[in-house]
């Protein structure tokens, strides 16, 4: 198993005055640029020390919000190239169908993978509803133009003969032909997200790794539709290393002290959602049938998370023990969290990628860095060790 | 010529996509393209249109129960699609009503061609720019909550109130679709054509700009805007109307169309 340390590098200090949406309409006067940058030094300085207790790394970009002040993934990931040394670098995600310019992201990421030595995992991403109203890329055409994005970019990065010619629906270049290539070939590998079964079974026919955030242990459902596809397509079983799966991770050596850090990380999924109500669901970003339930229920979407037994779990507002019920956080003690990991591992049939958010909100430096030390010597080696229910499997086959 | 009393919804086929339009009546065609919101068959307003004309309310491709082709992805192409289905069912001295985005249909479509078309009405259109490059002409309807979207709409908001839960299916089906599609036609730029203002000057059929002068999401001012573009036209306002004067009035918006069509001033036209 590959775990990665993943942040939102959020501004905290603004959360308390928001006035109901701390995204797409939070005025950035609420940001003290010399707090930002105090706080952007010390999440990358975060990462190095993960790099070097052996964690792979995540980033991430969203866009105004003191969620997440990582507005554009290829800065992250271009100090990050220089200042880690052996962790995989996996943006999830790029948010390719909002960006106005593929060619641009083509040329951008092939230079990450090239300064990096080839560290770069590409994870594409549809993005959040609240993107919508930042990007203005039209919500109706979102996926297709994420589709043509993509086909676009994947050419890009693997024609080496000369330009190429591009007139698609939605981009229109006349001499593609970009310099570096990628370092990976034939092109770094491709993630993406989903919550649906047709787009998890989509990915499996690509050979793509899926990854989930909040599905808890709802979970399986979604792989199994993927392994289903992936087996029809390749002839094989999908290996453990196709899944990945994002969990809050709050590790302490009590644990009284674990649940208190637990609630700091908390404070993502309890902010996460915090947006003016009508930029949750842009027209179009989900389809008539979903519009039509979501006003049958009041404007509430259904819940996708679950405990083991089958309780309903809302992230907005549930408690650390909740979370925990629902395989949304594993938190507790060294031991505690290696058998809550080991067990949802279980529960999913196989999952190679634990992507741990490791830190959030106003978790301190110095509580950050000793979790991740502590999960690095105590719960990293043993994770490294452990066999998954898939990977015999996909060792025979 | 004698035409029914009661209206008739059936699917055409025009341009080989499959169309809702309602008929109802007889007499000089009167072609009416509703707006964003959709339209119902039960509004009085078609009745009242009816009475003088043989009233064709069609829906639009991804509103109502209109397919909706890839093809067919912005307000230009919708005229096309209409000057189409004008020739299809063979449509002639028809007076072309749009109101909100019907009525940047209906602009769209009469600076192409007029060879089908005596009258023209832009009720409250969308369309056009008219200010600055920082100044939102037309409200962000996507951006506002519902009861702040009925602020601007209505001149009367909480007549407009309705309970989603109490709602039929096909209506929320068909209110779902019409959000969707508007955002198809209208997302960027934002509610208008940029190149539409000056094309305007090609209208050469009269042309009736009419307004409901409680309208908050885009301004009487910028429907006088309009109607400077527009050689010859009238501008009227329509009192204790919002946004959707056919709504919200429908016996005086039906009156001051009926009327412009008639050759008569009426006592609202203000100009």
């Amino acid at each position: 198993m590959r775990i990665f340390q993943f942040t939102e590098q959020p501004y905290p200090p603004a959360w308390n005055e928001h006035n109901g949406s701390l995204r797409v309409i939070l005025p950035n006067r609420k940001l003290d640029p010399k707090i930002a940058a105090d706080l952007f030094h010390r999440y990358y300085d975060e990462w190095q020390v993960a790099d070097e207790l052996g964690y792979d790394i995540m980033v991430n970009e969203h866009h105004s919000t003191a969620t997440c002040m990582s507005s554009t993934v290829i800065v992250t990931l271009a100090v990050l190239s220089r200042i880690t040394r052996h962790a995989r670098l996996l943006v999830l995600g790029y948010p390719i169908g909002h960006r106005p310019d593929p060619l641009r992201a083509a040329e951008e990421l092939s230079t990450i993978d090239v300064i990096s030595r080839g560290r770069l995992e590409m994870g594409f991403v549809k993005g959040v509803p609240y993107e919508v109203p930042v990007s203005n890329a039209n919500p109706v055409w979102l996926m297709e133009r994420f589709w043509e994005a993509h086909d676009f970019i994947i050419k890009a990065m693997t024609a080496h003969d000369g330009p190429f010619n591009w007139e698609g629906e939605h981009f229109h270049y006349r001499h593609v032909n970009i310099w570096p290539r990628p370092y990976q070939q034939p092109h770094p590998p491709v993630w993406s997200t989903t919550g649906n079964a047709a787009q998890a079974q989509e990915l499996a026919r690509l050979g793509y790794v899926m990854a989930t955030l909040g599905t808890g242990y709802a979970t399986r459902g979604l792989y199994d539709s993927y392994r289903q596809a992936y087996q029809e397509r390749w002839g094989k079983p999908a290996a453990p290393d196709r899944f990945g799966y994002l969990a809050l991770v709050a590790v302490a050596a009590t644990e009284a002290e674990a649940r208190r850090r637990g609630e700091q990380v908390a404070s993502y999924p309890r902010t996460s959602g915090i947006v003016h109500p009508p930029f949750r669901n842009p027209p179009g970003f989900l389809s008539v049938d979903d519009n039509v339930r979501l006003m049958k229920n009041a404007g509430r979407p259904p819940s996708r998370s679950f405990t083991k037994d089958g309780r309903t779990v809302s992230m907005a507002t549930a408690s650390v023990q909740e979370l925990i019920d629902a395989g949304i956080m594993f938190c507790g003690t060294p031991d505690q969290v290696y058998a809550q990991v080991v067990d949802f591992c279980q529960s999913c049939g196989g999952l190679g990628n634990l992507l741990m958010m490791g830190h959030a909100g106003w978790m301190s430096h110095e509580d950050t860095v000793d979790s991740l030390t502590l999960f690095a010597k105590e719960v990293m080696p043993r994770l490294k060790e452990y066999r998954q229910p898939g990977e015999q499997a996909s060792a025979a086959a | 010529m004698a035409g029914s009393a009661t209206a008739d919804i059936s699917l055409v086929a025009i341009d080989g996509v499959q169309t809702e339009i309602i008929t109802q009546g007889g007499g000089r065609p009167l072609l009416f393209l509703h707006p964003e919101c959709g339209l119902e068959a039960s509004a009085p307003v078609l009745g009242l249109l009816a009475k003088a004309h043989r009233l064709v309310a069609p829906s639009h491709p991804g509103f109502g129960r209109s397919e909706a082709p890839r093809w067919l992805s912005t307000v230009d192409d919708l005229a096309y699609f209409y000057l189409d289905l004008m020739a299809a069912l063979d449509l002639q001295d028809t007076v072309v009503v749009g109101v909100s985005m019907g009525g940047w249909i209906a602009a769209e479509i009469a600076i192409k061609n007029t060879s089908r078309i005596s009258h023209l009405v832009l009720a409250d259109a969308l369309g056009i720019k008219v200010g600055d490059r920082e100044t939102r002409d037309i409200a962000d309807i996507f951006a506002l909550t519902e009861p702040e979207l009925a602020e601007l709409l209505y001149a009367d908001p909480a007549a407009a109130r309705r309970d989603l839960g109490a709602m039929a299916e096909a209506d929320l089906v068909a209110m779902a679709r019409s959000r969707e599609a508007s955002a198809r036609y209208g997302w960027s730029p934002y509610m208008h054509d940029p190149k539409l203002k000056r094309r305007l000057h090609r209208i050469d059929v009269p042309t009736l700009v009419c307004w409901g002068e409680a309208d908050r999401m885009v301004r009487p001012a910028y429907g006088q805007a309009y109607a400077a573009a527009i050689a010859g036209s009238r501008f009227a306002l329509i009192e204790r109307a919002g946004h959707f004067p056919h709504l919200e009035q429908p016996q005086s918006f039906a009156d001051l169309i009926l009327n412009f069509v008639r050759g008569k001033p009426t006592s609202e036209e203000r100009r």
